[in-house]
């Protein structure tokens, strides 16, 4: 090759690329709502219409070993869905894990700032393994919250979102009493019960849900079951994946990858 | 609120999840239990009359009806004022959920409270309200008619369809009180995300505390009568309804033993930080004030006044003394059960803590005013129904 090819090839490299950059860009729109986009070169055509539910089962994969514990997922979700501030109310949030030689295990929620002294620095020799665990909302696919709800306000829909309707709810807070998880609250602004969405409201115009989007390290994977472009099925076929308390035949939504044992 | 949830913020041991700081169902909850259970244990108590012919007890019949009469009717308050958005309440009536425990209620309540209740009331005072509204002038008359339903045929015949009726109704009426209050465990038995109410055991648990604090408070509420009415205390009556007080003690706290032992020979993945409930948050709700003055010493003392051959006086003070502390204690389990299966972490890492409102719907004082109402009801009920059956063609008035 001399130089004149080189340049030349380089002329068209670099070109391609962009191309190939572009293509999956839109494989990656794709995935969160495939319905939009038509035949393959159309021009995507949003609009109401051209969602279907049916065509979706939506879940969302994590990869411990990326979560670096940065809390913006959590900032971005209060953010996104107007969560009341106060540490008290998260639709997500961000676990810390030590697990010291001697056996003890400390657990903390990172994105609750107490006003209680922090443990003492870790003494490194002490610590065996740490790591971060991020926690939100399973959206079930046997979801005891929607089985106990006494008006029908909390509900699965088609894709595979767990809703609430707080014009319906009653505030009687059975659900947060079912919920193994810890996923819910009571919004005491409108004395109802709120949790994560999955940013439904983002999802069906083809959004990626908010902490997924500014996630800097890309530990939150959302994506289509129903897909087989989806990256959470490429996340669910390149990692082993458990979820949480599987005994309690919840069958969570949310796949963790290189969970611990420790973690409930 | 917000300063309060700061406040327990500070008390968290251990960890938990963030969300989990707020207790959701609060002292509202403890009582709703606590007021069904009195309605179906006293209910049961005036079944033993009518099906099980235990003749003994005649003389607590009515009054026994009308205590459950008088706690059913309160019964769904509580559950009312602690809803988020009470106003919404009747979403749970048109749009219940059938997969939902809490949406029964209002049927297992409606049922109850008209299909066996208020039914059995009538039949049990048809003939008494003809006969006073005979007796009677002004609003009085025109209360016990109208509460007669007008009807007016006091023959033989129609006295022995009262009674039939009756029979039927409690036949029907055990199982329904059963249902009424096992229904109200199931709703915590039902919960699996929570071991400590996750249990087979809970609706027949509840059942039992049930029955032990229904009789209880009937005899409670039939010393008391006599003493305002300065009439004696059938000794006899009192002497069997303490004996089957006695035995549902006993049964009573069998099943929490079991319960107990057996969470902690199973010795499951949550064992550790129910150990640390009971030891760090129960301990005086539950070793002291549930089991040893709620149910040990009265035990206690129900052997020494039956086997110590006392005089009558003396049985009666510590009949007296044995039924409050059982009441106390029954609040107490209620309180162990409802708050205490808040009280630690569905992460099994940590304990949260519960600080009591004086003030507020849900604090100190509005649970008093709803425990205090269905004594008002009651007083009024007496003095419309009369807790003696009418002597017939008794010439003097309508004992009140």
């Amino acid at each position: 090759m001399n130089k004149r090819d080189f340049l030349k090839g380089l002329i068209l490299f670099f070109p391609a690329g962009g191309m190939l950059g572009a293509l999956a860009g839109m494989l990656e729109a794709k995935e969160a709502a495939p319905a939009q986009t038509g035949t393959a070169g159309a021009a995507p055509k949003p609009g109401p219409k051209a969602y279907d539910p049916k065509s979706h089962y939506y879940g969302m994969g994590i990869e411990i070993d990326k979560c670096i514990g940065c809390n913006r997922c959590v900032e971005a979700c209060k953010a996104e869905n107007d969560v009341l501030q106060e540490p008290f109310f998260f639709r997500t949030w961000i676990e810390r894990y030590v697990i010291k030689k001697d056996g003890n295990v400390v657990v903390e929620s990172i994105s609750v700032k107490s006003k209680a002294p922090k443990e003492a620095s870790q003494d490194d020799a002490d610590v065996l393994r740490t790591f971060f665990v991020p926690k939100l909302c399973n959206h079930c696919v046997h979801p005891p919250c929607v089985q106990v709800c006494p008006v029908g306000a909390t509900f699965s829909t088609e894709d595979g979102v767990v809703l609430i309707d707080s014009k319906r709810c009653i505030g009687c807070r059975y659900c947060i009493q079912a919920c193994p998880y810890g996923a819910r609250y009571l919004d005491p602004r409108t004395k109802t019960a709120d949790k994560c969405s999955f940013c439904y409201h983002r999802v069906r115009q083809g959004l990626l849900p908010a902490c997924v989007e500014v996630c800097p390290t890309q530990a939150r994977i959302f994506g289509d079951l129903k897909s087989k472009a989806s990256r959470l099925v490429r996340f669910a076929r390149l990692n082993k994946i458990h979820v949480l308390k599987p005994s309690l035949n919840t069958e969570p939504k949310v796949y963790y990858a290189q969970l611990d044992g420790e973690v409930r | 609120m917000s300063e309060v949830l700061h406040e327990l913020l500070e008390q968290i041991t251990g960890f938990i999840y963030p969300n989990e700081v707020e207790i959701h169902w609060s002292l509202l909850i403890v009582v709703y239990p606590y007021i069904t259970g009195l309605v179906a244990g006293a209910f049961i108590l005036a079944s033993l009359v009518k099906v099980f012919n235990v003749k003994d007890l005649q003389p607590t019949y009515r009054l026994a009806l009308l205590t459950a009469l008088a706690f059913l009717l309160v019964a769904p308050l509580p559950l009312l004022l602690h809803l988020g958005r009470p106003e919404l309440f009747y979403e749970i009536l048109l749009t219940p959920n059938v997969t939902s425990a809490m949406a029964m209620f209002g049927f297992v309540y409606a049922w109850y409270l008209m299909g066996v209740l208020l039914l059995e009331v009538w039949f049990e005072y048809r003939r008494d309200l003809i006969v006073m509204a005979g007796r009677e002038r002004g609003l009085m008359r025109w209360i016990h008619r109208a509460l007669s339903l007008f009807s007016t045929d006091t023959s033989e015949a129609a006295l022995a369809f009262d009674r039939k009726a009756i029979r039927a109704i409690t036949i029907i009426g055990i199982p329904s009180a059963f249902l009424l209050h096992g229904y109200v465990g199931f709703i915590f038995g039902s919960v699996k995300a929570n071991p400590w109410w996750s249990s087979v055991l809970m609706p027949i648990v509840f059942l039992m505390s049930a029955i032990v604090s229904g009789i209880a408070l009937v005899i409670f509420l039939y010393m008391m009568l006599a003493a305002i009415r300065k009439e004696p205390v059938d000794m006899r009556c009192l002497d069997t309804i303490t004996s089957y007080l006695f035995y549902a003690v006993i049964v009573d706290f069998s099943l929490e033993a079991l319960d107990f032992i057996h969470r902690l020979y199973e010795s499951e993945e949550s064992v550790k930080i129910l150990g640390k409930l009971i030891t760090h948050k129960l301990f005086m709700s539950l070793f002291v004030l549930q089991i040893l003055i709620g149910m040990f010493i009265p035990l206690g003392i129900l052997v020494v006044a039956k086997w110590r051959r006392l005089n009558e006086d003396g049985r009666k003070l510590l009949y007296f003394t044995a039924v409050i502390l059982i009441q106390l204690g029954i609040f107490s389990t209620r309180w162990n059960v409802v708050i205490g299966g808040q009280l630690f972490s569905k992460s099994f890492r940590g304990l949260m803590a519960y600080k009591l409102e004086v003030m507020g719907i849900e604090g100190f004082l509005s649970a008093m005013a709803l425990l205090a109402l269905p004594f008002v009801i009651l007083a009024v009920l007496i003095r419309v129904l009369p807790t003696k059956r009418l002597a017939d063609e008794a010439s003097g008035a309508a004992p009140s």
